[in-house]
């Protein structure tokens, strides 16, 4: 990527409705291996975009970057209007330092398949983390903050407890609710059903249902959950190659597939359940 | 045991204990400040820079492989060669500080890479910054897998102090050898050095391993 | 002098010293890991008289230091009627002290052999005794290597330990030519560097290769 390239892209994105999460022209590679193909995606305000796609189609990749967990090859992501990936330098456009990094970090959440939350911590601990820590939230005011929030996802009677006595159910609405704490512009859930068992998929599943209908938070979501993803989402895209093979709302998509490789994959799903 | 003086022995017993509580503070003190470097030895093998980072890994593979008693030679009279002079206590705490911090940065970087790979994005996504990463979340979970290790080095550390009667400094080893020296009789004294060791060693060596269970329980890890 | 000049007028002092450091290692070796062994299976002897005898040489030559272990058995063990010359006393003491640290391993490494493969030989009635010999050990054997790696460098510093009672190794002669030139930093220096090149450079190489003679000896490979 020579910094023509990158003088091609704007500094800011300006405008009416300008899309909370911009993908322009983004690549990944590892090595060799392509995985984002020149991605042109965009994510309204307030949209719940599902991604759906088998595995190696780089669904999980576009969230990782949006997290700031992988670089970028190519190309320039913007969250509400501002690059994320780049930054502006004398009227062009040069990769972020770490320091501008941080800056934008914060308006991303994200949820991860393990949970992750910090075993020698309480939950209430987990949650109370990241506003003390980072944003300077005083601790009563945290902590205030962290029980609301574990109320919300129905776990205010384990504030205490470690995550080692949780269900994997549990950990995972404590991991929204840590998530959550942040208040961030951008919630990202990475395949956040596939590590629990099926009968608590629906707790976990019910959390998010909430937060769509009573927040207006920015959402990306990567599942296998079909049923799911039809119920809640505005927009589903079904990756392929590292490229967006087909995007429209889940009726259109689920109901009336135009691509071969759509019409495959939603078969091929279909089978399994 | 034929030819054993206990009136010798109790003659004896209260200098060596007195060397004993020098031993104890040299262990201690050397095992202080090998914690603490052990530590930025670690986190100096983890840096961006490449030049830095493999420095470091060369130099601590270099200590850890090289004799204890040569380094403690080396300390203390190349300063002189130089025109630096150091006393036996500093330059004895400098060769086994740096020496036991070489072995316990290789426990903490065990301890390190065994943190789930998933605690550093949770944090990432977090946005916690570098220092609090480490600070918080990741040592806290590096710590009870490193214990071992840390309890071994204490006890090895302390049973390292004999080499520092070499440049003089007046621990239990010296005392014993003065005496030797001062009576032409070994056997007492070397055997005491030997018993005061075991009395000190095992128990410690068994209360680490108790201290180890405890930190376990109380990180809320088991 | 320059570097150059310090190493062609005490080289072959060094060389000598090298010499001996390294033949001491090597029989310090042979004795530790005979008693490793010996000790190792004792730890494990249904005997309890066996096994405490094994217990109570090992904890008491990892619960003191090997330089107390030294001058004891110079020192102290004459008036037991028991003398050995000096370089005798050196591998004896270190071999002793890392032998005791190598029947753990053993120990450790006997017990990580899979529960089925005493049970097979159990199956075709082998004796324990062969078992232990054709079956368990070999397999043992290839677990306790990258461990014993490790305690044979540290086997190779204990060797340093014996220039305090006078015998001629390495650390002996740099001492020595410290003393008349003080010329400390290439003095101890080169012996450091010696050292480093001997445990790094040959004794590691060495373990791996032998790891790997051992893997394609068990078809593992």
């Amino acid at each position: 990527m020579t910094n023509e390239d990158i003088a091609n892209f704007p500094l800011a994105l300006e405008g009416d409705n300008v899309p909370m999460v911009s993908f322009k022209k983004v690549t990944k590679r590892y090595g060799d291996l392509v995985v984002l193909d020149s991605l042109d995606l965009d994510v309204a305000e307030g949209e719940m975009v599902t991604v759906i796609g088998p595995s190696g189609s780089g669904k999980t990749t576009v969230l990782r970057m949006l997290m700031t967990l992988e670089t970028i090859n190519g190309g320039v992501i913007y969250v509400d209007g501002k690059p994320l990936t780049h930054m502006p330098n004398g009227g062009a456009l040069k990769p972020a330092n770490s320091r501008h990094l941080r800056q934008m970090r914060s308006n991303i959440g994200m949820c991860f398949q393990h949970f992750n939350l910090f075993p020698h911590m309480t939950a209430l601990e987990n949650c109370m983390e990241g506003p003390v820590h980072v944003l300077g939230v005083p601790k009563k005011e945290a902590r205030a903050r962290a029980e609301e929030l574990l109320e919300m996802v129905g776990m205010a009677d384990k504030r205490d407890q470690h995550p080692s006595r949780l269900s994997g159910g549990q950990q995972q609405r404590v991991a929204i609710a840590r998530a959550l704490a942040m208040r961030p512009k951008v919630m990202l859930f990475d395949e956040v059903t596939s590590a629990l068992d099926p009968e608590v998929i629906g707790e976990v599943t019910h959390v998010i249902r909430r937060l769509v209908a009573e927040h207006n938070l920015t959402m990306l979501m990567v599942t296998h959950q079909m049923g799911f993803a039809k119920d809640i989402s505005d927009r589903v895209c079904f990756f392929f190659g590292g490229r967006i093979e087909e995007q429209g709302s889940p009726e259109e998509l689920f109901g009336n597939p135009q691509r071969e490789r759509t019409q495959q994959f939603l078969s091929a799903v279909k089978e399994a359940t | 045991m034929f030819d054993w003086r206990w009136d010798f022995t109790w003659e004896i017993l209260p200098r060596l204990i007195v060397a004993t509580g020098n031993t104890l503070l040299a262990a201690g003190l050397g095992y202080a400040i090998a914690v603490v470097l052990g530590l930025v030895l670690a986190l100096a093998q983890r840096t961006p820079y490449r030049v830095l980072t493999m420095a470091v890994r060369e130099a601590v593979e270099f200590i850890r492989s090289t004799p204890l008693v040569l380094q403690i030679f080396f300390v203390f009279y190349v300063g002189p060669q130089f025109g630096v002079r150091l006393s036996p206590w500093t330059a004895g705490m400098i060769a086994i500080g740096l020496h036991y911090a070489s072995y316990l940065s290789e426990v903490y970087r065990g301890g390190l890479e065994s943190v789930p790979k998933g605690q550093w994005e949770a944090a990432t996504s977090l946005n916690l910054s570098t220092a609090r990463t480490y600070f918080r979340v990741i040592i806290p979970q590096a710590l009870p897998p490193s214990l071992a290790g840390m309890g071994n080095y204490l006890v090895g550390i302390f049973k390292d102090t004999p080499m520092l009667s070499v440049i003089g400094v007046a621990e239990l080893m010296h005392a014993a050898t003065s005496i030797g020296s001062e009576t032409y009789r070994y056997l007492e004294p070397y055997t005491l050095v030997g018993v005061i060791f075991l009395a000190i060693s095992l128990p410690t060596a068994a209360g680490i391993r108790l201290f180890e269970t405890w930190v376990r329980r109380k990180l809320g890890l088991s | 002098m320059s570097y150059f000049e310090f190493l062609a007028q005490y080289g072959d002092r060094i060389l000598s010293g090298t010499l001996i450091t390294m033949l001491l290692t090597v029989l310090a070796t042979v004795l530790a890991v005979v008693i490793a062994l010996a000790a190792g299976l004792m730890r494990m002897a249904p005997n309890p008289l066996i096994r405490g005898v094994a217990t109570v040489y090992i904890e008491i030559f990892r619960g003191t230091s090997l330089l107390v272990q030294l001058y004891w058995i110079f020192f102290v063990l004459p008036l037991f009627g028991v003398t050995f010359d000096k370089f005798t006393a050196g591998f004896v003491a270190v071999g002793m002290n890392l032998g005791a640290y190598g029947a753990e391993l053993v120990r450790g490494a006997i017990l990580s052999v899979p529960k089925g493969q005493w049970e097979a030989a159990l199956a075709l009635n082998m004796p324990p005794a062969k078992r232990m010999r054709r079956v368990i050990l070999p397999q043992a054997l290839l677990i306790m290597l990258p461990p014993w790696g490790n305690l044979l460098i540290e086997l190779l510093k204990g060797t340093a330990l014996v220039a305090l009672i006078a015998v001629a190794d390495l650390m002996f002669q740099v001492k020595q030519i410290n003393g008349t030139t003080f010329l400390s930093a290439q003095s101890f220096g080169t012996a450091l560097i010696i050292y480093y090149i001997l445990a790094r450079f040959i004794l590691t190489p060495g373990m791996r290769w032998l790891e790997g003679f051992m893997m394609r000896k068990l078809g593992r490979a």
